[in-house]
């Protein structure tokens, strides 16, 4: 048996990894999905199966639990709507912490009745224990980081300004890890102080995540998915369980490499956003001057578009919120017809996490070619007649460019002002994300058309229709 | 100090292996196009739903009237299968738009 067990564990591994390899190209990206879930199914299965020293097995309770969340899973995966992934993501990265922090608490508690019975060998134990300990810690964080990052993205929990929490946090932190040296150092017979670093533990994941906000808010979910992978693997030690250590530390450390891709996406370090403020600080205002907006027509945009050979559209979480991607594609077909060259210009960072847009816009059929990374789309942006701003604001903020206060200054944007003319749907004049005021609106090549994207862009295509 | 020197000795195995699959995953993830950051993401995430294994592995191995351990091996175990099942279904989704239709 425990041969069949450690040859099932080898091919769950194996699965895992080549999933994950899939996932990371656009053609194979399903079966990659496929794969690693097979790859999951097996190795719990031969968890089931796995021979054990001692306890009594408990397979009803293990059945009934596993029903209980594969159906709860199954039936949020299926009921969220697509402009609520990002947080759906950060909600489940959150329970996969707290399934950490419950057995590593468990584990702690099973070692302090063991070493209160006095047949623990401390010197072969204490790793272990250090281990669980560090467990139950990345598993705090993670859970309740995320699910601060969970109520942020969903508009719950709100962007406070607490002063000093820079300082905070790294008292926590000190806190934590004298809290886990001493215990490992002088075990007792209380169980006080693994509890006390749990609570400091999860208390450190609110206020870690607490102060990011803003942009920042995709880094900070893959770098807590990378925290959850980390936890994993560390409780894979503890259980001395290979699948747990592989395909947590492999979670781990490409969550890591995603965290840092996105970091320089925004030319940030990852310091500077952990340690935050970029939502929260005051943002900073373009001083006073004459700042004038102009004001388009539905009819106006769309006679510019219909004569236009290049048109560029910017896509941003204001198309999220519209729904109005499949409206985007309808333009898109209609000014197609006309001759007009229509592409896609994503910004690694719109929307609420990395890939938002492309999601979204695949979802409407648009063909994967017409979706331009920065690079491609700034090059082609010279060429292009006008450019439909669609709900994006910070991502194509000018500032970055030339105003060393702002608080983006530096962060690569899409230079939409490179095109002859520049329309921006927008619902109101409210500041993005970020709060940061945009120049951008005041700029003599743009024209604002207020409203709700998607009711925009169905007027735009009525527009275009009625010029036949 | 000494405790740490006997983990590593006792486990030489493993921390080879926590090496290699740390590098491993930089290499796997190095070079994704941006279009796939989300769906990878959420991928990951349902991966690291592995801790779940742990959580079977207590319960298991707790006696039958141990309820505090059945209790919180319990919890482990469904908000464990969320994140797997939720988070492999949710990444499926995203994917299927990508599909040629």
């Amino acid at each position: 048996m425990e041969a069949i067990v450690n040859l099932s564990y080898l091919i769950a591994v194996t699965l895992l990894i080549v999933g994950l390899r899939r996932l990371s190209s656009p053609a194979t990206a399903r079966s990659g999905n496929l794969l690693a879930a097979v790859g999951m199914g097996l190795a719990i299965v031969a968890t089931i199966l796995s021979p054990i020293e001692s306890g009594g097995n408990n397979y009803t309770v293990i059945t009934v639990a596993m029903v209980t969340g594969t159906i709860i899973g199954l039936i949020m995966a299926s009921k969220v709507q697509m402009t609520a992934m990002p947080e759906l993501v950060s909600l489940f990265n959150g329970l996969g912490g707290a399934c950490a922090v419950s057995i590593s608490l468990i584990e702690l508690y099973n070692y302090q009745k063991l070493m209160a019975s006095g047949s623990a060998d401390i010197g072969v134990s204490m790793g272990t224990h250090l281990t669980t300990l560090l467990a139950m810690f990345v598993g705090a964080v993670a859970f309740t980081g995320s699910l601060i990052a969970y109520g942020k993205l969903a508009g719950k929990i709100r962007d406070v300004y607490i002063p000093f929490t820079g300082v905070l946090n790294i008292a926590l932190l000190v806190l934590i890890i004298g809290l886990t040296v001493y215990r490992v150092f002088s075990p007792d017979a209380t169980f006080t102080l693994p509890l006390m670093i749990l609570i400091v533990s999860l208390i450190y994941g609110i206020t870690f995540v607490q102060p990011i906000g803003g942009a920042d808010m995709p880094v900070v979910i893959s770098l807590l998915n990378a925290f959850t992978g980390v936890a994993a693997a560390l409780a894979g030690i503890v259980y001395g369980n290979q699948p747990m250590i592989i395909g947590g530390i492999l979670v781990g450390s490409s969550g890591t490499i995603l965290t840092i891709l996105m970091c320089k996406a925004m030319n940030r370090s990852l310091l500077n956003v952990v340690i935050g403020g970029f939502g929260s600080v005051a943002a900073a205002k373009a001083d006073g001057g004459d700042k004038t907006i102009v004001e388009a027509t539905a009819n106006d945009v769309a006679i510019l578009m219909r004569y236009a050979s290049q048109v560029m559209i910017v896509p941003g979480y204001g198309m999220a919120v519209a729904q109005a991607q499949k409206a985007c594609k309808e333009l898109d077909n209609i000014l197609s017809e006309h001759g007009v060259s229509v592409n896609y210009a994503i910004h690694p960072v719109a929307g609420r996490m990395p890939g938002h847009m492309n999601v979204l816009l695949a979802e409407a059929d648009v063909p994967y070619p017409k979706l331009l990374d920065l690079e491609e789309a700034n090059d082609l942006l010279k060429e292009t007649d006008i450019t439909l701003v669609v709900g994006a604001n910070d991502v194509v903020n000018p500032a970055a460019l030339d105003d060393p206060s702002s608080p983006i200054y530096g962060m690569p944007i899409l230079e939409i002002l490179q095109s002859k003319a520049v329309v921006v749907l927008k619902r109101s004049m409210n500041t993005g994300y970020s709060g940061i005021e945009n120049p951008l609106f005041f700029h003599e090549k743009t024209k604002m058309l207020f409203g709700d994207a998607k009711k925009s862009i169905q007027s735009l295509i009525e527009e275009v229709k009625s010029l036949g | 100090m000494e405790a740490i020197l006997s983990f590593i000795e006792q486990n030489p195995i493993t921390l080879y292996m926590l090496l290699m699959a740390t590098y491993l995953g930089f290499e796997l993830i190095s070079k994704v196009p941006t279009v796939l950051h989300t769906p990878l993401m959420s991928g990951a995430n349902a991966i690291s739903g592995i801790v779940t294994i742990g959580a079977i592995l207590l319960v298991r191995q707790s006696a039958p009237d141990d309820y505090l351990s059945l209790g919180l091996g319990f919890v482990g175990i469904v908000l464990g299968m969320i994140n797997v099942v939720g988070g492999h279904a949710v990444t499926n989704r995203m994917l299927d738009m990508f599909r040629k239709k």
